[in-house]
């Protein structure tokens, strides 16, 4: 059991600001894996906020915007298909709000989110171990929300198909994890006919530009519990600069550096169970917002395998 | 594993080979014009400002068997050996129709300008400078009343250039290249008008002059906009290089008589100073009523305070005070406009998402092409149907846009006169999902534009005239639905328009077209 708790690390969800991306479940982006049959399912809640933003490269407050909030609650959970191969999903809901001005805070179900994960490789390097892994994701709209109100929307409307290739090394208890990921992004429609970027178009189809991340853990994990240093970067590969005082639009080139600290504890009492928690905040970026937010959550272990269990399996760990 | 391998492989499969994104752009579907009719004797159409077709006059073009004009039909075949791909795009991009396509471009340039300015360390607001258009605040800040007035000028200026280009046509008679000689590739649609002046170069004489005085700051892509035109207009054999310069050069006279309107038309002046800022607020008071104050911070002055003061072409300032200014809005202290207030509160609250879809559709905000944009696009795709002329077309959007402008001016005259608060002013539980505007309220704008338009269009083609009202009413209650207009201002904005654009109908009754 403490075994399964020890890979069940379920983390956030973090919308980054001007809306940049959907659901980002931390357990497809770390190096542990649930064992085969075992569901870890709980409830997170977040809550990110920026005053200053990006427009284009020029950083700026917005006083008809004022401080621009993000609340979000949201299911995840993650299935042991085999050892080796993770099934994971996230669902948010997700409600906006501005301090300042008239705009209307938007709410709704946002992304649906899915990944594979597999754990292609897996050495032991003497006093260390070293893990390949590769993970598909897609998400895609939950709900008709409308992604052409930013920075009010919920989301951004567009499929996306991501494909992550990770390394995780560990020594002792110490590890370092390692992730560059591709997102293929899906055109999106809006409720105009014409809009303008860099030039009008006359369509209500926008062209969404991919985007590309990396993500950097180093941390101590031991017995279930975590604690680690994040480094994060989301670049969009295309995209334009929202111009001076303009509103901000889905395919704006939205780029973001950020750090945060991620925690998990599992509960002495009931190992099945623990909390998590993080905080994030933005170091660097254009066209999106200087947020920062944190999560929690709580998560539960299920063993779903149907052979009874007895009280010898249950101490075998 | 086999089966991760084949999850995996999948992925990358469809990541690199998922189809490709581009979009279908529904302006450069249009087809090459192909008038169902010449309209040959358009030279004696009722022009606008012109005293008559001949007050430009345009010399005689040489005869088709002199040497010059054979060496001009060599150019032409020169061009058509060496055709770039670029120029093959360029042919046919401009083959759509010149009205229509520098239509397109004003819609662009207002859409780039239409961004209201930042805010000065000290709260004010800087103003937009004609003289140094290329400072921040770039000039223009083309909002709708200055976009309004920009496409109507514009567009009545074509509209009196190319009846001119047609008196000449037919006076001289000069086919076009591909008609004189057979060895010419026509590589557009062949027509019987005569090619000498070129109405395309009519076309970018007059509205290039405009846009010097509109749009100052935009002169290179102007410029590069004109040459890939009358390039285009060689090497698809349509004119040959004199037909261009004559066209031009009248297009060219025939917009000094709109820029000199322009120029004295008070538009300079509508932006007011502070001592008619106040003074607005102050009589709105005396009248016992709530003044309009601006919801944005820093505080920013009403736009264009004076823009009901501008010339308008299809009436007299007089009427527009005597016969088209609305009523009176619900005084702000009657139950009539608390239940107003609480309708659009309640719109605030519970919005539908179809009503959040037709907020959006016509919200034509910040960056885009304004409002009266979306009504010459709207004309624009049903005009290309239609198979008009080019001097149709002018026509057409001249009254369209002529009905706009006096939209605007009757608008922007009732909005100032009454100085009516917006709904969050009196209730600032009301949040939109538009962005408010910075003006008084009453009436609003997008239903005093879509009305004109819509009635105007309706008589242009009267099998959509119903359509065109739906939309209109459609437009005006989507700034209801955005919780940023009353039911009032809605209803008196499509009653003004609907006036304003009889006028329209009144004279496209008399101007010879029909």
């Amino acid at each position: 059991m403490i075994k399964l708790l020890k890979q069940s690390r379920f983390f956030i969800l973090v919308i980054f600001c001007l809306q940049i991306n959907s659901a980002f479940a931390q357990t497809d982006i770390d190096g542990v894996m649930m064992e085969k049959n075992a569901l870890c399912i709980g409830p997170m809640a977040g809550y990110s906020s920026w005053k200053n933003y990006w427009e284009g490269t020029l950083k700026r407050e917005n006083l008809n915007l004022g401080k621009v909030s993000t609340t979000m609650y949201s299911i995840m959970g993650n299935y042991g298909i085999s050892n080796k191969l993770n099934l994971l999903f996230g669902l948010p809901y997700v409600k906006t709000k501005a301090s300042a001005g008239q705009l209307k805070g938007l709410k709704g179900v946002q992304d649906l989110s899915l990944w594979i994960k597999w754990k292609a490789y897996s050495k032991k390097i003497g006093q260390a171990r070293l893990s390949l892994f590769a993970i598909g994701g897609y998400s895609l709209p939950a709900s008709n929300y409308t992604a052409d109100f930013l920075p009010m929307s919920i989301g951004l409307e567009s499929k996306n198909l991501s494909l992550r290739a990770m390394a995780d090394y560990q020594r002792g208890s110490w590890f370092a994890t390692v992730s560059g990921t591709y997102v293929r992004r899906s055109n999106i429609e809006i409720d105009r006919s014409a809009y303008y970027t860099t030039e009008v178009h006359y369509s209500n189809e926008v062209k969404m530009p991919d985007a590309a991340s990396y993500n950097v853990r180093l941390g101590y994990r031991n017995k279930g519990a975590y604690a680690e240093a994040v480094l994060d970067g989301w670049k969009t590969l295309g995209g334009f600069d929202i111009t001076r005082n303009n509103m901000p639009f889905p395919s704006n080139k939205m780029n973001a550096t950020r750090i945060g600290f991620n925690f998990k504890y599992p509960m002495p009492f009931l190992p099945q169970l623990s909390v998590t928690g993080n905080i994030m905040t933005t170091v660097a970026g254009r066209n999106v917002g200087q947020s920062t937010g944190f999560n929690a959550g709580i998560f539960y272990v299920i063993d779903l395998s149907k052979k009874t269990k007895t009280d010898s399996d249950k101490s075998k760990k | 594993m086999k089966k991760s391998y084949i999850v995996i492989a999948s992925f990358a499969l469809i990541l690199a080979n998922s189809c490709s994104k581009d979009i279908t752009e529904t302006n450069l579907e249009f087809a090459a014009l192909q008038p169902a009719s010449t309209d040959i004797n358009a030279g004696t159409w009722r022009p606008i400002m012109l005293t008559g077709p001949t007050e430009f006059p345009v010399a005689a073009p040489a005869a088709t068997n002199t040497p010059d004009y054979i060496a001009q039909v060599n150019e032409i075949k020169s061009f058509q050996v060496n055709m770039t791909a670029a120029e093959k795009s360029a042919v046919k991009y401009w083959s759509a129709g010149a009205v229509l396509r520098w239509n397109e471009i004003m819609r662009e340039l207002v859409a780039l300008h239409n961004l209201p300015p930042y805010q000065n360390a000290d709260g004010t607001y800087p103003a937009p400078s004609a003289t140094n258009p290329l400072a921040y605040p770039l000039f223009p800040f083309a909002n709708p009343p200055y976009a309004a007035r920009a496409y109507a000028y514009v567009a009545a200026a074509q509209y009196d250039a190319l009846v001119a280009a047609w008196h000449y046509k037919k006076l001289y008679n000069r086919a076009a290249p591909y008609t004189v000689d057979g060895t010419v590739t026509s590589l557009i649609p062949k027509s019987d008008l005569p090619s000498y002046p070129s109405e395309d170069a009519t076309i970018v004489g007059v509205t290039t002059e405009l846009l010097k005085l509109l749009f100052p700051g935009d002169q290179e892509f102007i410029q590069l906009k004109a040459e890939e035109h009358k390039r285009a207009r060689i090497i698809s054999g349509a004119n040959v290089r004199s037909d261009l310069e004559a066209g031009e050069a009248l297009g060219k006279s025939v917009a000094q008589k709109f820029v000199a309107r322009a120029r004295g038309d008070r538009a300079g002046t509508a932006g007011g100073n502070a001592t008619i800022w106040a003074q607005l607020e102050t009589d709105c008071i005396a009248r016992g009523e709530t003044p309009w104050i601006s919801q944005e911070l820093p505080k920013r002055p009403g736009m264009l305070v004076n823009f009901g003061k501008v010339k308008s072409f299809l009436f007299d300032s007089l009427t527009m005070v005597t016969t088209i200014r609305p009523s009176a809005p619900p005084s702000t202290s009657s139950q009539k406009f608390k239940d107003e207030v609480a309708e659009v509160y309640n719109y605030s609250k519970n919005l539908t998402r179809e009503q959040m879809r037709i907020a959006h559709f016509w919200a034509d905000g910040v960056g885009t092409y304004t409002p009266p944009g979306h009504w010459n696009a709207i004309a624009a795709v049903d005009f290309v149907q239609q198979n008009f002329s080019e001097v149709r077309w002018a026509r057409n959007m001249a009254l369209l846009n002529m009905a706009m402008m006096d939209a605007a001016i009757a608008c922007w005259d009732a909005k100032y006169f009454y100085f009516n608060p917006r709904p969050s002013q009196i209730d600032p539980r009301i949040k939109t999902v538009t962005g408010l505007p910075n003006f008084p309220s009453y009436i609003s704008g997008h239903s005093t534009f879509s009305a004109a338009a819509s009635t105007i269009l309706g008589h242009i083609i009267k099998t959509k005239a119903t359509e065109y009202d739906n939309m209109a009413k459609e437009a005006s209650l989507s700034r209801l639905y955005g919780a940023i207009h009353y039911r009032s201002d809605c209803d008196k904005g499509l009653e003004t328009g609907k006036k304003v654009g009889d006028y329209a109908i009144a004279r496209a009754r008399t101007d010879g077209a029909e």
